[in-house]
C-alpha cells in the first residue's frame, strides 16, 4: 500500500536554515545538510527546503547546498523558493533536487506549469499554494501570505493539475504558525477537487492534528518544521502513533 | 569494476552516481557506445516523458545498443518503461527487452502514483536480503503489468509490475536511490550480481 509521508520543511536563508512563525520572527534551526541527514535517519519520508534568500547571492547558495542534500541524503527531496524559469528549474534538477516547487511564478505566468511539466515530467513540478479564509472565500495569496490575489483557491487547483501539476503544497496562512491543527476543511475539498496529491501544510502542532489531516483533511501527505526542528514531535512516535490509528506509513 | 550510467539527457541522474558514491563505487556518466559496451554493469534510468526519452535514445543510436548489452543492466523508473514492449505515454514503442505493456493508472486513484510502497513476490538476487513488504520509493502515472517477467509486485489501483527480470537485464519502477537503507542494499545486490 501507498504510505501517507511525513515532510520536515526546512526554510533556508543564505545557506542556513530558518523557520518562520507566521512567516515573521525568524529562528536559526541549524545546518540544513545536517537537519536533512537526521531527518532521513529519523525516518522522514522526504524533505522540503524553500529558499527565502531575498539576494542573488542568497540564492547562488542554494545549488551548493542542494548539490551537498543530493550526495548524502537517501530520501526525495523538493527545493522551492524563487524559481520562475525553465532554465532555474534545470540548474536545481541538475544539482540532485528530485522535485521543484512553484508558487509566485505560477501566478504570474501559468504557462510555466506548462513548460516545466512538458519538458522535465509533471512527477517533478509542485505548485505551492499559499491561501487565506476570508470571508468564507479561500484566496490565493503570495509573498508569505501578504499579498491577495484574484484566485481563488479550488478553482487555482484545478487549474494548475490541469497544466500538469504533479502534487500541490497547500498552506493554509490562517493555520501557519499557530499549532492548532491544519485547515482540514479545505484539504478535504482540494482532495475531491483534483487528482494528483495534496501536501497539507500550516498548523502542525500536536500528533493528533497529523492524524486528523490524513483522517479528516484526507492530505497524502504532511509538512511542518518547527514541531520537528524543536524536537516537539518526535517522528518515530508520530508514525507509530499514526500506524496505530490504521493510517499506511512506513516505519 | 566499472559501473557506467547511460547518460542520455533524460533525468535525475545525479542522484543515482550520489547513491553509487555513497556505497563507495565511482560509476561514471557516459553516452559513449564503446564506454557503456566495456562497462561491467549498466544503469539505464530515466525520468520524464516517455515518447521524448525514446526519442533521445533513437538519435545516440542507444536504441539499438541496449538491447545488445550482455552484461547486468539495471533500468530504473521510466529506464524499466522503454525497456517493455510499448508506452501509453505518448504512444511510443519500447526497446523491447521485456514482453510487456505500459499502461496508464486510471482516474479511481491519484496520478501520479508519489510516495512509499510495498514490494511482494520478490523473485531475484536483486532483492537479496530485503524483505517482502520493504518500502521503496515510487512517483509514476505509468505502470508495466504482471508478466512472466515479473519479479516483484506493488499494489495500487491493481497489482502491477514494480520490477522485472529478462536474462540480464533488470528493471525497476521505483527509485532505489532514493529509497533510503533498502534501496542501497538493492543497488549493492545488483553490482554483485
Amino acid at each position: 500500500m501507498l504510505t501517507k509521508r511525513i515532510i520536515p520543511c526546512l526554510d533556508i536563508k543564505n545557506g542556513r536554515t530558518v523557520k518562520g512563525v507566521n512567516f515573521v520572527n525568524l529562528r536559526d534551526a541549524g545546518d540544513p545538510v545536517e537537519l536533512a541527514k537526521q531527518y532521513a535517519r529519523l525516518g522522514a519520508d522526504e524533505l522540503v527546503f524553500l529558499d527565502i534568500s531575498a539576494t542573488l547571492e542568497g540564492r547562488k547558495t542554494m545549488h551548493d547546498m542542494v548539490l551537498k542534500v543530493a550526495e548524502q541524503v537517501n530520501i526525495p527531496f523538493t527545493v522551492g523558493g524563487g524559481i520562475s524559469s525553465i532554465k532555474d528549474v534545470d540548474d536545481l534538477l541538475h544539482c540532485g533536487a528530485d522535485k521543484v516547487s512553484i508558487n509566485s511564478s505560477a501566478i504570474k505566468r501559468p504557462e510555466l506549469i506548462n513548460e516545466l511539466a512538458d519538458k522535465f515530467g509533471s512527477q517533478c513540478v509542485v505548485v505551492a499554494i499559499d491561501a487565506k479564509q476570508i470571508d468564507n472565500e479561500w484566496m490565493v495569496h503570495l509573498a508569505g501570505g501578504t499579498i491577495p490575489t484574484k484566485h481563488y483557491l479550488f478553482d487555482w487547483a484545478k487549474e494548475v493539475e490541469s497544466r500538469g501539476a504533479g502534487e500541490i503544497l497547500f498552506t493554509s496562512m490562517n493555520n501557519d504558525g499557530t499549532k492548532s491543527g491544519f485547515a482540514n476543511e479545505a484539504l478535504a475539498k482540494l482532495a475531491e477537487t483534483v487528482n494528483i496529491p495534496i501536501i497539507a501544510s500550516g498548523g502542525a502542532g500536536t500528533i493528533q492534528h497529523f492524524i486528523d489531516t490524513f483522517k479528516i483533511g484526507k492530505a497524502d501527505a504532511a509538512l511542518a518544521a518547527s514541531v520537528f526542528h524543536f524536537g516537539e514531535i518526535d517522528i518515530i512516535d508520530l508514525k507509530k502513533e499514526l500506524k496505530k490509528q490504521h493510517i499506511e506509513i512506513r516505519l | 569494476m566499472k559501473t557506467v550510467i547511460i547518460n542520455y539527457g533524460a533525468g535525475n541522474i545525479k542522484s543515482i552516481q550520489f547513491a553509487f558514491k555513497r556505497l563507495g563505487v565511482d560509476a561514471q556518466l557516459s553516452k559513449d557506445p564503446e564506454a557503456i559496451e566495456a562497462a561491467d554493469k549498466v544503469i539505464f534510468p530515466g525520468v520524464g516523458e516517455a515518447s521524448s526519452a525514446m526519442h533521445m535514445l533513437k538519435q545516440s543510436g542507444l536504441d539499438r545498443l541496449i538491447p545488445k548489452l550482455t552484461q547486468p543492466v539495471l533500468g530504473i523508473c521510466l529506464g524499466m518503461q522503454l525497456m517493455c514492449n510499448h508506452s501509453d505515454e505518448g504512444q511510443t514503442n519500447g526497446l523491447g527487452i521485456f514482453d510487456v505493456e505500459v499502461k496508464r493508472f486510471s482516474k479511481a486513484v491519484k496520478v501520479p502514483q508519489m510516495g512509499w510502497n510495498t514490494i511482494h513476490n520478490l523473485k531475484s538476487n536483486l532483492f537479496h536480503n530485503i524483505n517482502d513488504a520493504e518500502f521503496m520509493y515510487l512517483v509514476h502515472s505509468y505502470y508495466a503489468e504482471i508478466c512472466q517477467e515479473t519479479i516483484a509486485t506493488s499494489h495500487y489501483e491493481s497489482e502491477y509490475s514494480t520490477a522485472l527480470k529478462s536474462d540480464n537485464f533488470y528493471g525497476v519502477q521505483f527509485h532505489p536511490e532514493k529509497s533510503s537503507l533498502a534501496g542501497e542494499r538493492l543497488l549493492k545486490n545488483f553490482l554483485n550480481l
